[in-house]
Parts: structure tokens; C-alpha cells; sequence
């Protein structure tokens, strides 16, 4: 069956507080990396898909599965 | 009172839960995620601490998609009891039968301690046991359990009363040091601490029995 690859983004909502992100920034720091104002972490899901998947059926699997978007927001991008 | 114990893969308070329900006089049937239906009668429907499904992509997010999370939705929006704790409480907030969600710990380390809670509200089944202002003594074990959520959420959440308890030290950042929520009919709880692990002297405290008591009065009479 031909593939279709989507990569899903997943990062907490702005404003959501990242206690991971801050422990990699305190980390940065101490390696001697000035000027690491802020860091981020999220995710990256890949998909594998049967050709023809449509963005809206990937923006379902998001919403319902992949991301809890009481605190993380997605972004999708069809390969 | 019929209470079933949700069993997912990775649970590990489902017997502890079990126990202490029992030990208020409960009859307690385990059931399995597979299992697309709850034992008929069922009163309340307790989801247990643990890893369910290893923790992966969110604690409590694969448990949520489970057949049986299907049947806990459909008995709480007809009106039956749930309560969630800790791994439980993930399930439940991923399930949206509670608002907000579990991020991990602030200090970022999984904690386990005891920790004393202040009793917020006595409105409910769950906590009738108790007198507002009242604090007890509860364990805590976990990684994620800083409860996130959103000004508007906490402003109604905090006006329908439905901190059900507040952490008297906040161990894990939680927002307003909320360590269980209730839902909007009162029928769910969710929270982090352990109630089912202070309910025999062995444990080291019996604060807990009050809430399991609390319950069956409540729902024996109902």
C-alpha cells in the first residue's frame, strides 16, 4: 500500500509553564551557553499513512489522541 | 454499595483500592479495560493509581481510549460515582469527565512522601466523612501531578466549590495547591493523593477510612 509520512508537533500551550523546558535552559546555563533566554520542549510524532489520508482525519487523530489540548497545542505538517 | 475496580495494564493500587473498599463494607468486582460494559448495578467505579499503559505519550491518555473508559463516560453522565486517584485522576482529566489536566511535577522528581491535605469542601458523597478545614494525612507517589488549568477553568471551578482538597504544602506546583477536583454534579472526584492507602493502622494512618465510610453511608442510603 503507498505511504503518505505526516509529522505531528506537539508543544505546550504559551503561557502553560514548561518545568522541563526550564531545567534544559538551567542546564544550557551551566554548560556556559549565555543568552538561552527560554526553551521549549515538546514532541514529535511521525506518522505512516495510507496515501490519501486527508489533513482533517490527522487533525482528528491530533484532538482526540495525539495531543491534550487542555495544555498542548499541534501543528501539522503533511510530508 | 457495588463498586467495580478498573484494572488497565500497569495499574498498581487496583488491589490496595480494592481493600479499602471492602474493608468500608463494599462489594468489589474488578473489571479489565478490554471489558466494554461494567457489572450490572454498579454505584461507583473506582480508577486505581499505577502506570496505566507505561505512562506513554500522556500518563492516563491511552487508558482514556480504553473500551471500559467508554462505559465509565456513559455511567458518569447517567449519574453514577466515579472516583479517580492518582493515575485515576490522569484518566479522568484525559477523559474530560474532569477539567484540567496532570503536567509533570514542577521540581520535576516523583514524589513520595505523606502529605497533609485540607479538606475544601464536605459537599460531596466523597468527602461528607469530613468537616471543612479538616486535615489529614494522605500518601502522595508520583511524577505528574501538577494540576494545570486554565483562569476561567480555576475562577469556576473555585465558585461551584469543587475543590474537593487543597495541599496545605504544595509538593508539585499545582495551581491554587489543588490535590482533588470534583465534578460539576459532584458525582467524580479526582485527586493525587492516596486515600486507599491510609486506611489501616499498618499503613502508617487511617485518615483515608473517612472518605470510603463517607461513601458508603451515602450511597447505602441513596
Amino acid at each position: 500500500m503507498p505511504l503518505m509520512k505526516a509529522r505531528v508537533y506537539v508543544m505546550l500551550k504559551n503561557g502553560v509553564l514548561d518545568p522541563q523546558g526550564e531545567a534544559v535552559r538551567h542546564a544550557l546555563g551551566s554548560l556556559g551557553f549565555d543568552g538561552v533566554e527560554g526553551v521549549r520542549q515538546g514532541k514529535v510524532i511521525e506518522l505512516d499513512l495510507a496515501e490519501g489520508t486527508t489533513e482533517a482525519t490527522i487533525e482528528q487523530m491530533c484532538e482526540k489522541l495525539l495531543a491534550n489540548t487542555v495544555i498542548e497545542s499541534y501543528r501539522i505538517e503533511v510530508l | 454499595m457495588r463498586a467495580a475496580v478498573v484494572v488497565f495494564p500497569g495499574s498498581n493500587c487496583d488491589r490496595d483500592m480494592a481493600v479499602a473498599l471492602k474493608a468500608a463494607g463494599a462489594d468489589v468486582s474488578m473489571v479489565w479495560h478490554k471489558d466494554a460494559a461494567l457489572p450490572d448495578n454498579v454505584d461507583l467505579v473506582a480508577v486505581p493509581g499505577g502506570f496505566s499503559f507505561g505512562d506513554y505519550l500522556r500518563c492516563g491518555a491511552i487508558a482514556a481510549q480504553s473500551p471500559i473508559c467508554k462505559a465509565i463516560v456513559d455511567h458518569a453522565n447517567r449519574g453514577g460515582y466515579v472516583l479517580g486517584v492518582c493515575n485515576g485522576f490522569q484518566v479522568l482529566t484525559e477523559t474530560g469527565l474532569l477539567p484540567g489536566a496532570l503536567m509533570r511535577n514542577a521540581n520535576l522528581k516523583f514524589i513520595c512522601k505523606s502529605v497533609d491535605l485540607k479538606v475544601e469542601s464536605s459537599n460531596s458523597e466523597f468527602t461528607s466523612g469530613y468537616a471543612v478545614g479538616d486535615v489529614v494525612d494522605y500518601p502522595v507517589a508520583h511524577h505528574d501531578g501538577n494540576y494545570s488549568i486554565d483562569t476561567d477553568g480555576l475562577k469556576k471551578i473555585e465558585a461551584e466549590d469543587r475543590v474537593a482538597f487543597r495541599y496545605v504544602v504544595n509538593p508539585n506546583g499545582s495551581v491554587a495547591d489543588i490535590a482533588g477536583v470534583l465534578s460539576e454534579n459532584r458525582r467524580v472526584l479526582g485527586m493525587m493523593p492516596h486515600p486507599e492507602r491510609a486506611v489501616d493502622e499498618g499503613h502508617g494512618g487511617t485518615d483515608g477510612q473517612a472518605l470510603f465510610r463517607g461513601l458508603m453511608d451515602q450511597l447505602v442510603s441513596a
